[in-house]
């Protein structure tokens, strides 16, 4: 079985593994960047941590929310350190039967496909599986 | 038990330091063998060792430090001199017990290894010249004149289980004034404080109303007590680079013998300071770094004097603080790194390809030696030329936060430069505004702080060549508008704003904000990876609100305005030391068209102002031309006039012919000014301080090298002296 955290992201089921999640906040104050790439929303403060926060609606290409509309932070442990990644909505923390996994499905196109490790088919729709480090790479950034 | 092992483990510490002094001495000693002090404090600390080896029962790691104890008690009694092979012996026990002691931590006994053979050595080398040993002591009181205060002399007659006490009394009276902590302590100490000045920045930003006086009273306390904390544990934590810097004249002597060449290591600012996470990072890249410079850089004597060097070779290692960062610079002055073997290592190790080569300028190609995989040692040595390395030492640099850059002459040598920047520490700083985002400015980087109205001073902002500058107490300051480097529009009024004058490597420029909001201390955090590479951040910190705020990199700043040169232009490098002061030494200078259609240039600090006047507004006055200037009369000379020209062509004597307009650079001072009218004002650049070559005709005062094209520098004292007579030039140009 394997643990998954879910979450929202525009017509997206999106999940990363539970473990690598450290916690989950509503949206938090961020001071900009300048001239940093445009994936990165911004910088916030965990407790007296300096946090970097990507907004994964840019990365996969999707439109900003709209203004007043408020997203959440998922706290992921990085390589680096900690990397915040706004999401639309949190869903929950479900168990999926590791045998369950499958490729990405061939519809599935555009730069979304390269952060996706995966998908497991629910009962009711298509789970797909964050590739979280390449979706924090500063390098793919 | 407990109780042994505690002496035991004292017992390991002391002797460590103790033989990173021995290392240190040696060497030192190899250089002036009669220097009885260094000796003294040789034979100490082999004494120290013995004994309490003894006391220990380490009767290997005993008889070894016996022996050498013997033959530095009969060099300290001038019986015996210090040779090449003593010295090799001698360091060689010091490794041997290095060695036996790395056994003592983890195994309680001196080891299995033997070092009869060197301890056998010793004792031969202590007997060479005299027969006896054993009697040679009663020379001893004769010979020495005493420097010693804690009487070791006793030592080499009395028994051994003596000896152990003599060194344990003498450590009981220094352990009064220091104590050993944990660095995981200290460290730890650091992060709260680090919190405590947020906490206490939180408070004082409390509005006022709310704070009765007896709270604002312990709110007062609680900053100078924070103040005092931090100040404490931030000296706590620094150590003189001196503990790296050390190690490397042994370092540098076992390679040049391996190698068979003559090298000599000069070492300067040893006692620059350095938080001590930092001294850690770079002792490994560094090490590399004087390794590679012996054993690549510095040629063998042989080759050196064919190329008219002297044989023995020379690398300069140097230490300072400059701008708020620690610089590190390491020069060898070798055969330089081959940029046409680089080129060609680089592509046969595939890293890049023949495309990419053939578009690289000079240092883009030798930055190339940083890439992983690349070595151009045409030899594996044992030293070096295995493909790890210089990859390592920039990533290692990089990972602090610094930055590694090369600079190489064939041939001349080749210099290394290591920026550590401020981490990990809590420095003042100011806080600027741009709209609603707030940036810190290390106030290190800071000079002052103006503040520019409309209607107040005279004039706001003038452009020289499409560049702004600002005119500071008669000098001009080339400006950098924030907005416009961090890609926003402008939120700077016209007519009031403010100007940060910065300084970044050794030059000034103004930073135009929209305001300032204060100052604070603020805890340095590294910036996440993400983020890191942008160039003009240099962390990020948190402000008393909880918000983060970005800390501005003065460097990086000056360098994306293009205050200062990204890549330095290459000079002639004489030697050395000029190589050296020719990187600090640089200022700007105003290019203007002279005679004959050449460049001229002159130091942009002793231009007052730049005008356009009208042709028709001269007036003659005695010898020269004047004009009305700021009710008073300036007189103004062509440049020709005063520089001669070369080549006699015709050519209408003006060159302010077309329109009536001329431009006129203005020297001087209220009361006392003079303007030179020039062609054409071309540029403002950067140049090394120092002339290149002297001038071949009046008025010139040298030649330098600017843009990579010659531009000759105008000499002002004789300008000045031509014009206003030569005692009016001289109280000016004393006043600049």
């Amino acid at each position: 079985m394997e643990q998954l955290c879910t979450f929202y992201l525009d017509s997206y089921f999106l999940a990363v593994d539970a473990l690598r999640v450290q916690e989950v906040l509503r949206q938090q104050p961020l001071t900009q960047v300048p001239l940093a790439p445009p994936a990165i929303k911004g910088l916030m403060n965990l407790r007296g941590q300096i946090v970097p926060v990507v907004d994964l609606r840019h990365r996969f290409g999707f439109a900003p929310l709209p203004p007043g509309k408020k997203s959440f932070n998922v706290l992921l442990r990085g390589q680096d350190g900690l990397v915040s990644f706004l999401v639309d909505r949190v869903a929950d923390v479900i168990e999926v039967p590791s045998e369950d996994f499958e490729p990405i499905p061939e519809t599935l196109q555009g730069e979304g496909r390269r952060l996706l490790r995966g998908a497991f088919k629910l009962e009711k729709r298509l789970l797909l599986v964050l590739d979280a480090v390449r979706a924090m790479d500063a390098s793919e950034l | 038990m407990d109780g042994m092992q505690e002496i035991v483990a004292e017992f390991l510490v002391e002797s460590r330091e103790g033989l990173d002094q021995l290392d240190r001495d040696l060497v030192a000693l190899e250089e002036t063998p009669d220097d009885k002090e260094l000796l003294a404090r040789i034979f100490r600390c082999a004494h120290t060792v013995k004994g309490t080896s003894g006391f220990l029962g380490f009767t290997k790691l005993e008889a070894l430090t016996h022996a050498g104890e013997s033959l530095l008690s009969r060099m300290r009694d001038g019986e015996i001199r210090l040779d090449d092979a003593k010295t090799t012996a001698l360091l060689a026990m010091v490794d041997a017990i290095r060695a036996m002691l790395d056994e003592v931590e983890v195994g309680a006994t001196d080891g299995d290894k033997d070092y009869s053979e060197l301890t056998e050595t010793l004792r031969q080398m202590a007997a060479g010249e005299a027969v006896q040993i054993k009697r040679s002591e009663p020379v001893a009181p004769a010979a020495p004149p005493a420097p010693v205060h804690i009487a070791p002399e006793p030592a080499v007659e009395e028994p051994i289980a003596v000896d152990a006490h003599a060194p344990a009394q003498h450590e009981s009276h220094t352990a009064n004034e220091t104590v050993r902590v944990d660095v995981g302590l200290i460290d730890h100490l650091m992060d709260f404080a680090g919190e405590l000045v947020l906490t206490r920045n939180q408070i004082m930003q409390m509005p006022s109303t709310r704070a009765d006086a007896l709270s604002s009273a312990a709110a007062q306390r609680l900053n100078l007590i924070t103040i005092a904390l931090q100040e404490g544990i931030m000296r706590m934590r620094m150590q003189p680079v001196d503990s790296v810097f050390s190690k490397f004249p042994r370092i540098v002597r076992d390679l040049a013998r391996g190698c068979r060449k003559l090298v000599r290591v000069e070492l300067e600012g040893k006692n620059t300071e350095l938080d001590k996470t930092l001294i850690e990072a770079i002792k490994d890249p560094l090490t590399h770094l004087i390794r590679n410079a012996v054993d690549h850089g510095i040629e063998p004597p042989d080759v050196r004097q064919a190329r008219g060097k002297p044989a023995e070779g020379r690398i300069l290692v140097r230490a300072f603080h400059q701008g708020g960062q620690v610089n590190i610079e390491m020069s060898d002055d070798g055969a330089g790194i081959p940029l046409d073997k680089v080129k060609a290592k680089a592509l046969a190790r595939n890293l890049v390809t023949p495309e990419q080569v053939a578009g690289l300028t000079e240092p883009e190609l030798t930055s190339l030696i940083f890439l992983p995989g690349f070595s151009t040692a045409d030899q594996v040595t044992n030293v070096s030329g295995r493909g790890v390395g210089m990859d390592v030492v920039k990533t290692n640099v990089e990972a602090i936060g610094g930055t590694v850059e090369v600079e190489t002459q064939l041939g001349k040598g080749t210099t290394f430069r290591l920026r550590i920047p401020l981490t990990l520490a809590i420095v003042p700083a100011l806080l600027v505004a741009s709209g609603s985002d707030r940036f810190a400015v290390p106030q290190v980087n800071l000079l002052e702080l103006v503040r520019v109205e409309e209607g107040r001073n005279e004039q706001l902002i003038e452009y020289v060549h499409g560049a702004p500058v600002y005119r500071l107490r008669g000098k001009l300051l080339q400006l950098i508008f924030f907005d416009e480097q961090i890609g926003r529009p402008s939120s700077v009024s016209r007519t009031s704003f403010y100007i940060v004058v910065l300084q970044a490597s050794g030059r000034q420029f103004g930073l135009v904000v929209e305001n300032v909001t204060g100052q604070q201390e603020i805890v340095v955090k590294p910036l996440p990876k993400q983020v890191k590479d942008i160039g003009i951040f240099a962390g990020a910190t948190i402000l008393g609100d909880g918000r983060v705020a970005l800390i501005l990199d003065t460097l990086g700043l000056a360098q994306r305005g293009h205050v200062v040169s990204e890549i330095r232009e290459r000079a002639a490098l004489p030697k050395l030391s000029d190589l050296v002061l020719a990187a600090q030494e640089r200022c700007t200078y105003l290019l203007f068209r002279g005679p004959d259609d050449g460049r001229m240039a002159i130091p942009l600090a002793s231009v007052a102002r730049l005008e356009i006047i009208r042709t028709d507004q001269l007036e003659p006055s005695g010898e020269h031309e004047a004009i009305q200037y700021r009710d008073d009369i300036m007189p103004v000379v062509p440049v020709e006039r005063v520089v001669i020209e070369r080549r006699s062509r015709p050519r209408s004597d003006a060159p302010e012919a077309s329109n009536n307009e001329a431009n006129v650079i203005v020297f001087g001072r209220p009361g006392a000014y003079m303007g030179l009218v020039v062609a054409d004002i071309l540029d403002i650049v950067e140049g090394p301080v120092t002339l290149q070559h002297a001038g071949t005709r009046p008025g010139v005062a040298g030649t330098l090298i600017l843009q990579s094209r010659i531009a000759e520098i105008l000499d002002l004292d004789y300008v000045l002296s031509a014009v206003l007579g030569e005692e009016q030039a001289r109280s000016l140009l004393k006043s600049a």
